[in-house]
């Protein structure tokens, strides 16, 4: 209960100051609107207003800074308006019967998420495996560490159509796996490193003890270094789950994808529908966040399963 | 007195030796040259005896304790432990080690902790549970078996730690340290445990330590060591009894032998200047 207040505070800081920024974003289209409606503005040209800083326009004409708050396409729409355009994109659809519309951002959610999940799985397996043989292979370690930190450095953005255009190339339909394979190049580093790290975690102490038992190499994996890599497992995988959802938002951005959020958030930018781009943006955030609060949930049922304090 | 003593030592090793060390090396190639860790040990253990190991930082104690364990490989000598080589005896499960970390596995409880070993030497469910009450008791954490690591005083988890180094019936315990972390009151009452457990099971027991008080009231046989290069510059035989109350700390015969062992420190210490 204590943690509530200080939590409250800061969304309402940000919510505050969100709104104190819409007034100086938005006053040149309230101008321009109030113009056009015959309405008298200073100065009367919109080539004249663009010659001048907001703040003077805000001062000259205080009537119309309210007008800011309800454009149809505002520069920067109020949390209200993005609110409402959520809500028209996904439970009003839903509770009119079509959440599968085309234009429901459930929709388009679920199309993202299938892509994120496929590469979430895609990317998690090769990260473990990548890990394992780096844990235990002194010359893969060597010659695939590297590579990895290399993958990394490369936009995406830049990589992103050319992995679309090879899997078209190679015979593969549809955008579903090009997508899930951008997705798994982003999400399977952080499980790389973090597994790496983890499988490592046991000290000398602990795998001399195993030795002490002749133990194999097998039960040190599964008795010792897989137990002990959990933690650094879980960290990594709510990384590595917001990484793929960005990468199937990128995977769907520059490459003409018509359906998807990322698809949304350029189709907005493309049609001038400011509204339609933040409804998708917090769809996405949103979607983020419930699924690393899934993973978090998963990390504290088995590490208490497994008797360890999280 | 101290004949009789003598005498039941003189028994103990004209059976033969459990370990048995002769012109022992170890050396360490490292950056900065070869680090002579081990040079020249000759040692003679028998069944059922006490023997520790004393001695500063780098004298080889602890690496002497590697040898015979098996974890490191002497670079020339002779080592043979139950008369085998030290892997053919690890093999044949000659030997627990304890070491100066409980290294307890957080997730596991402390049964399933003293179960590891027997679950990777292949001991079936029913004979692990009897030789996990078994140690426990033995250890007197009897109703701590189902309690997690973290549960347990930093001395419990410690006696969890030798309950696992037991629980596979080795007939040597070597034990590194075991009680260095631990505050002196607890470590008093885990050393009057020792010998009990040590009576009890009459088991061969190695043990490295750091305090002159712990080597002597342990051990029926002391061994001094000294560091750059490692090696042993005196071998007490304690004419100590077997059955040791506490304050046996405070007889003569108990400070003569601490005399010794301080002595032999001393001497070994004159190198380094």
């Amino acid at each position: 209960m204590r943690n509530v207040v200080p939590i409250l505070a800061v969304l309402g800081a940000i919510v505050a100051l969100w709104y104190a920024v819409v007034a100086p974003m938005n006053i040149r289209g309230a101008l321009d609107m109030a113009e056009r409606s015959g309405a008298e503005v200073v100065p009367a040209e919109s080539r004249a207003r663009f010659e001048q800083s907001v703040w003077r326009l805000m001062v000259n004409n205080p009537d119309y800074i309210a007008a800011g708050y309800s454009l149809d396409r505002p520069r920067l729409p109020t949390p209200q308006q993005v609110g409402q355009e959520l809500w028209k994109t996904t439970g009003e659809m839903a509770l009119k019967g079509r959440p599968m519309s085309k234009r429901s951002l459930i929709y388009h959610g679920w199309i993202t998420l299938q892509s994120t999940l496929w590469g979430f799985v895609l990317g998690t397996v090769l990260g473990m495996a990548g890990a394992i043989a780096i844990v235990y292979s002194r010359v893969v370690d060597m010659s695939l560490m590297p590579w990895a930190i290399i993958s990394q450095t490369v936009p995406i953005v830049a990589l992103a159509p050319m992995i679309i255009v090879l899997s078209s190339q190679v015979g593969i339909e549809g955008r579903g796996v090009p997508k899930a394979i951008i997705s798994a190049y982003l999400c399977y580093f952080p499980v790389l490193v973090g597994m790496v790290k983890g499988l490592r975690s046991p000290g000398v102490a602990q795998l001399d003890l195993l030795k002490t038992y002749s133990a194999s190499g097998v039960q040190a994996f599964l008795k010792l270094r897989l137990p002990a890599s959990m933690p650094y497992l879980f960290t990594s995988l709510k990384i590595g789950i917001a990484a793929a959802l960005v990468g199937t938002i990128v995977g769907e951005l520059p490459t003409g994808a018509i359906s998807g959020l990322g698809a949304r958030i350029l189709i907005g930018d493309q049609f001038g529908t400011p509204l339609a781009i933040w409804a998708a943006l917090f769809a996405a955030a949103i979607l983020a966040g419930v699924l690393v609060t899934l993973l978090d949930v998963l990390q504290r049922l088995t590490l208490r399963r497994m008797g360890m304090q999280a | 007195m101290q004949d009789v003593a003598e005498a039941s030592v003189l028994d103990q090793s004209s059976t033969s030796p459990v370990i048995s060390a002769q012109g022992l090396d170890l050396t360490f190639e490292t950056n900065d040259g070869p680090v002579h860790a081990l040079s020249g040990v000759d040692l003679e253990i028998g069944k059922g005896e006490f023997v520790s190991f004393i001695g500063p930082s780098g004298c080889g104690k602890t690496t002497f304790l590697r040898c015979v364990a098996a974890l490191e490989t002497p670079t020339g000598g002779t080592l043979t432990v139950n008369g085998m080589t030290p892997d053919a005896a690890r093999k044949a499960r000659a030997y627990g080690y304890v070491f100066q970390a409980a290294g307890l596995y957080p997730w596991r409880t402390i049964e399933k902790n003293i179960a590891l070993p027997l679950e990777i030497m292949g001991y079936s469910k029913a004979e692990q549970d009897v030789r996990i009450a078994q140690v426990l008791e033995l250890v007197e954490l009897s109703n701590f078996g189902k309690k997690y690591p973290w549960q347990l005083s930093g001395g419990m988890q410690q006696r969890a730690s030798i309950a696992r180094a037991l629980a596979f019936d080795a007939d040597i315990l070597l034990m590194d340290e075991p009680f260095g972390a631990l505050d002196e009151i607890v470590r008093d009452h885990l050393n009057e445990q020792l010998l009990e457990l040590w009576a009890r099971t009459e088991k061969t027991i190695g043990f490295v330590t750091h305090s002159i008080p712990e080597a002597v009231y342990l051990s029926t046989k002391i061994v001094v060591m000294s560091p750059r290069p490692g090696r042993i510059t005196d071998i007490i035989e304690s004419p100590l009894p077997k059955e040791r109350p506490l304050d046996i700390r405070d007889t003569p015969e108990f400070l003569q032998i601490a005399h010794r062992v301080r002595e032999g420190l001393r001497a070994g210490h004159a190198y380094d200047d």
